[in-house]
């Protein structure tokens, strides 16, 4: 559009992709560091405690945490495919892709909801009666295992909600071809989740 | 609005998406396995080797860091590097106090 008396013309509005993208990484190393001390905890316990780490973790249902860390591996495939789909110009597939993502991630909750409430029902929470009664190390991991799932059980309930806007904007074509870093920057966050579980699964799941 | 050059470009095709997949599944399997045979002490060692080489496949193909900036990649390492660096002067200081 020209702007009277003859000043520059403007374009439409500026996209900073790199930066965007940046701003993001460095949001994700923010986290990073954050995980990264609950993952300090965590050793530093486990040094402490070895034999308790260890005949606790083998009271986690080993099956269970498996089985969503395949749901979450394939929701991470899913978002990948979502922004393969928007860059080659196919957005309704994207925001297909998109939904199943949120249905993985939805799986993965209710999953990690069942399991809680199992331990909840033996009486082991943070706190709990029959948890305190038992020795540190046991209490530790306990404790370590409710606040690392837990946080991170937070981050999977913000992708959703983050994945589900996305999906709305590829839905009304705001995010499509020329214009997609929002749904990258999604997809760099729910990958980052995802790699946050991998490392959670061997150390509360399969050290027992 | 144009994107920039090579790194916005570059589309993961959905083959290579299928493929790192298909890793990420098979490293789960190996590491259910090797959990499932005592390896004593050793055993978390190899669980955080595979469960690293899964953050890595992640990171490269499905964050597409492969084909960023080297200063990106540089962010990345220089971050990581913190992490260690933290780590290991907490170590230090538990293990010898």
């Amino acid at each position: 559009m020209n702007t009277s008396g003859g000043e520059i013309t403007v374009h439409d509005k500026h996209v900073d992709y790199s930066g965007a993208k940046m701003g993001m990484w460095l949001f994700l190393f923010t986290e990073l560091i954050f995980f990264g001390g609950m993952f300090l905890l965590y050793a530093v316990y486990r040094s402490s405690f070895p034999e308790e780490f260890y005949s606790t973790s083998a009271e986690l249902h080993r099956t269970i945490g498996a089985v969503n860390t395949v749901v979450l591996i394939t929701s991470s495939l899913t978002m990948a495919c979502s922004i393969t789909a928007v860059k080659k110009g196919d957005t309704r597939l994207s925001a297909l892709f998109q939904l199943l993502t949120i249905l993985f991630a939805l799986t993965f909750l209710v999953v990690k909801y069942f399991e809680w409430e199992a331990k909840i029902g033996h009486g082991i929470y943070p706190g709990s009666e029959a948890l305190t009664a038992q020795g540190q190390g046991k209490i530790i991991f306990y404790s370590l295992y409710f606040v690392m799932t837990g946080i991170h059980g937070v981050h999977v309930l913000a992708g959703i909600a983050v994945i589900s806007v996305t999906m709305a904007m590829t839905l009304k074509n705001r995010i499509n071809k020329g214009d997609y870093i929002r749904l990258e920057n999604t997809g760099l966050y729910w990958h980052f989740v995802d790699i946050i579980w991998v490392y959670l699964f061997p150390l509360l799941y399969l050290i027992g | 609005m144009t994107q920039e050059k090579e790194t916005a470009t570059h589309t993961v095709s959905y083959r290579a998406n299928l493929f790192v997949w298909l890793a990420l599944l098979i490293l789960t399997a190996v590491t259910v396995m090797v959990a499932g045979i005592d390896l004593g002490r050793q055993g978390i060692l190899v669980n955080l080797l595979i469960a690293s080489v899964k953050a890595g496949l992640i990171v490269f193909i499905f964050m597409h860091m492969k084909y960023e900036s080297p200063l990106l990649k540089l962010m990345l390492l220089m971050t990581l590097g913190t992490l260690t660096v933290i780590i290991m002067m907490t170590f230090l200081d538990t293990l010898y106090r």
